[in-house]
């Protein structure tokens, strides 16, 4: 995922097999797994920002290693699966904190934002922290469009 | 594309437990069980075939040579198999090959394990290469997380409600009261589920299998050892067990459904979808080996992981239609007496999953099932069974057994 800091929405990045049509994601890069396409060329993409809710849970106990606690004690969050609009693959996600099981519904509109997975004290510079962003789902709430970052709610290239 | 049948000759189990001993011993006492029950001396075994341990999602202890080694070197040639969850009929598999083959007449297949406590977890180390490692570092997704998203699924589109899920719970804990193999034998009500701690919404802490200690072993063999070897002795082949057909498929692409350990899935925007889904792939394989239908069926030992999982597989394995399957619970179809008994061994809800032990454990249990020595838990006239299983990395199995 690109973090240039920029104002631009964040953007998975996949790849999609030129002659099948098929998006991959984490992106494939050595060959397409499209039976029939091994030849195809692979094009890095960046994906949907939205879709629908496949499905949804949350994590009610700290996961094992390597989840890396991020509140002591734990503190419950929803897990999210989002079929995406124009990929039509479906990729899971940490909900943001806020939005429980009991605000979502399958079929329901998800928007990804960025988020901070952790933060760790900086080895280099005593005093700071160095933060690890993820990707992560939220609820588009009925009424909003979409926000002023030039997405449009198919995305894709 | 029907097969040529073997014979399930003898079967054998260790109890389910947290014993907290090596797994060898497991499996030795289930292999020991299993050639009793058969009549065949261990020297007279052709091939062994072991379901490997498990250890953080991937192959533990190497099992065929483990097991060969234990019940005494006889020089005979050995395989070891992983499979995830499906491990133990990857090693059925091998073993009815090899007969089949002509290369031997009898098989000794055995699994077992001695498993952690709590959430199965992967290995340690920074794995940024392995999906089994990233999603519980970039999401911390579980097992349970998995589970718990399909169960969702029925709530939503189907109307399933948390009682539904805990009938599962509540039928299976009364199917194994009387099952000396199950880790647990006591009744558990709907009340007893919902006070149960959630673990991951919708399922509850009692909705969820635990991980247990347990080893199973099966002696496999041609038809014709077969029945040379009961007319010599006092049994019958009336009450043979066969193996109708055995499915060890992988998903095809584009495989549409979220499934342990990826966090995203294949795309259906190029490729069309397949008919069957993976799971309904794994039982349609089974049946069309074997030449038959689920309206054949007359007992399952499905794979319920989770409460809500097992109701998936009554639709995936073809026994009633999508969104169907809570009906067919609430109706009693499924319960000892039902039209289609499933999990009368008490399912993984009573005993626990160990994982290379549980694929052939569920043989174990149609075998006894379809030979009507299952006292206390008894299908009453069982002819056809059918297991079925899914885990880890795209594996799952399904064993058709007749008589």
């Amino acid at each position: 995922m690109p973090t240039d800091g920029s104002d631009e929405a964040p953007r998975l990045i996949g790849t999609r097999c030129s002659d099948s049509g098929t998006y991959f994601f984490p992106p494939e890069r050595v060959m397409s797994r499209a039976p029939g396409f091994a030849d195809s060329e692979l094009v890095d993409v960046e994906l949907s920002t939205r879709g629908r809710l496949w499905s949804y849970t949350d994590a009610n106990y700290q996961p094992p290693e390597p989840y890396i606690p991020v509140t002591d004690p734990h503190v419950p969050f929803a897990i999210a699966a989002v079929e995406l609009d124009q990929e039509r693959l479906v990729v899971m996600g940490q909900v943001v904190a806020g939005v429980a099981v009991d605000d979502l519904t399958v079929g329901m509109e998800m928007e990804l934002v960025l988020d901070t997975l952790y933060t760790e004290a900086d080895p280099e510079s005593v005093g700071d922290e160095i933060e690890y962003v993820i990707w992560k789902w939220r609820p588009i709430e009925s009424g909003t469009t979409a926000e002023s970052d030039g997405s449009t709610t198919n995305g894709g290239e | 594309m029907t097969v040529e049948q073997v014979a399930v000759l003898g079967v054998g189990m260790h109890p389910w437990g947290k014993w907290g001993r090596n797994f060898v011993e497991y499996g030795v006492a289930a292999a020991r069980d299993a050639l009793a029950d058969a009549g065949i001396d261990w020297r007279d075994v052709g091939f062994v075939a072991g379901a490997d341990t498990m250890r953080n999602g991937y192959p533990g202890y190497v099992a065929g040579a483990t097991f060969a080694q234990a019940l005494g070197w006889t020089g005979i040639p050995v395989t070891s198999a992983y499979g995830a969850c499906a491990s133990g009929v990857m090693a059925i598999e091998a073993a009815r090959q090899r007969i089949l083959s002509g290369l031997c007449d009898v098989a000794l297949v055995v699994g077992a394990d001695t498993t952690p406590k709590g959430f199965l977890k992967p290995n340690s180390g920074d794995r940024q290469d392995d999906p089994d490692w990233l999603r519980f570092r970039l999401l911390g997704a579980t097992n349970p997380t998995y589970f718990a998203l399909y169960a969702r699924r029925r709530i939503d589109l189907y109307g399933a409600t948390l009682e539904d899920f805990a009938n599962v719970k509540v039928k299976n804990s009364r199917h194994g009261l009387n099952n000396p193999y199950a880790r647990y034998r006591k009744e558990v009500g709907v009340d007893d589920v919902m006070a149960s701690p959630m673990v991951a919404s919708p399922l509850r802490l009692l909705d969820i299998c635990a991980t247990s200690d347990g080893g199973a072993a099966i002696v496999l063999t041609s038809m014709d050892y077969a029945r040379r070897h009961l007319g010599e002795s006092a049994g019958s082949s009336e009450s043979l067990v066969r193996v109708a057909s055995i499915s060890t498929v992988t998903p095809t692409f584009p495989n549409t459904i979220i499934e342990m350990p990826n966090f995203a899935t294949d795309s259906a925007a190029g490729l069309p979808v397949p008919d069957n889904s993976f799971k309904q792939a794994i039982g349609a394989a089974a049946y069309e080996q074997a030449g038959i239908g689920p309206d054949d069926v007359d007992v399952a030992e499905v794979y319920d992981l989770s409460t809500a999982l097992e109701l998936d597989w009554y639709e995936d394995l073809g026994f009633c239609g999508p969104g169907e399957a809570e009906k067919m619970l609430r109706d009693g179809a499924t319960t000892l007496g039902g039209r289609l008994p499933v999990n009368p061994s008490g399912g993984l809800a009573c005993f626990g999953e160990a994982v290379p032990a549980q694929a052939l454990a569920q043989v174990c249990e149609l075998t006894w099932q379809l030979r009507g020595q299952a006292e206390g838990r008894q299908a009453e006239g069982a002819r056809v069974g059918i297991t079925a299983n899914q885990g880890l990395f795209g594996h799952g199995s399904s064993v058709i057994l007749t008589r």
